[in-house]
């Protein structure tokens, strides 16, 4: 089966995120002062074929911990759908 | 097979220090150096110390050092390191060696969001180790930065443990010693610049060494690591 992967990848709870700062207050001093929290991240999406979606899961998270995310620094949300 | 301690400074896409470290570490010191390309599946025996220099290995792409961390003879580095070879990585080469796990911790974006490019200072707070004896305890070095990502962290028990060993080998500092914020160029937890391994055989430093060596560029103050590393070797190569 092949499925299609999305990754959020963003710092971890306790790291100051420069840039999402930088960018809520350059938010804060135009017109959007109710913005707060903003967290910058990265987006990764890719294809995997496996057997089933929890397998294509596993693996997908093992790509995580092993090269695209570092996680001594950073978070990751995985997303697994089936590909049509 | 030559008496003299034998470098070898790896040459990954992007390295862009691997001539400086390779200058450093063959004309400033009484050594020999030669590149070792990124592909190879060997070191040769007569290697003393790997140097991963500076650079940006594969773009920078993911994260500093991510990519190369993967190339083939990086496998061959850590088996080096393993068996207790000597290790260097300056700059995105201490990048790669916390992406390989070699060292603990990691190197963020810079606290400032910008890209370092001066000279800073640097104390000697260790120099009990095989890179850093031919400094005083306490010497101040003026060593120059050029990165966006050297903000060093690991978690509240990584930097007890690291301290708690005596890991830290320079710590940033103003001129007269003080450990100040701003004589912190990124952020780093504790002002910590360079650490070795628990074992003592594997170092990295964000700061460059290989950029003060010689006279005519108006420092020797970063000779002191490589003349170190010669000493430290200097019995085991013959």
């Amino acid at each position: 089966m092949k499925y299609h992967a999305s990754v959020d990848i963003t710092l971890r709870q306790g790291i100051l995120d420069v840039q999402g700062k930088t960018v809520e207050h350059a938010l804060h001093s135009m017109e959007f002062g109710s913005i707060s929290n903003v967290r910058i991240g990265k987006f990764v999406e890719l294809n995997i074929e496996a057997p089933t979606q929890d397998s294509a899961y596993e693996a997908v998270k093992a790509a995580c911990e092993k090269l695209i995310a570092n996680p001594i620094m950073e978070d990751f949300h995985i997303t697994v759908k089936e590909v049509a | 097979m030559s008496s003299k301690v034998q470098f070898g400074v790896v040459q990954f896409p992007g390295s862009n220090c691997d001539n400086d470290a390779l200058y450093a570490t063959s004309h400033a010191v009484d050594a020999e150096s030669r590149f070792l390309w990124h592909k190879e599946t060997a070191i040769p025996a007569d290697i003393d110390c790997v140097i991963l220099p500076g650079g940006f290995s594969y773009g920078d792409y993911l994260r500093s050092g991510a990519i190369a961390r993967f190339s083939p003879i990086m496998k061959e580095v850590i088996a080096f390191a393993n068996r207790g070879g000597y290790v260097v990585g300056i700059c995105n080469g201490f990048q790669v060696l916390t992406e390989a796990g070699l060292l603990p911790g990691a190197l963020a974006r810079n606290i400032n969001q910008l890209f370092n490019c001066k000279t800073v200072y640097l104390k000697t707070v260790n120099n009990q180790t095989a890179f850093s004896s031919s400094y005083e305890l306490g010497s101040i070095l003026g060593v120059p930065i050029a990165h966006g990502e050297g903000n060093y962290f690991a978690d509240a028990n990584t930097i007890k443990e690291l301290e708690g060993n005596n890991q830290v080998v320079f710590r940033y500092s103003e001129t007269n010693g003080l450990l100040t914020d701003s004589s912190n160029p990124n952020g780093s937890i504790n002002n910590i610049a360079g650490i070795i391994n628990k074992s003592g055989n594997v170092f990295g430093m964000m700061p460059h060494p290989e950029r003060v060596c010689d006279p005519l560029l108006g420092s020797t103050d970063g000779v002191g690591v490589f003349q170190s590393l010669v000493h430290a070797l200097q019995s085991v190569h013959a």
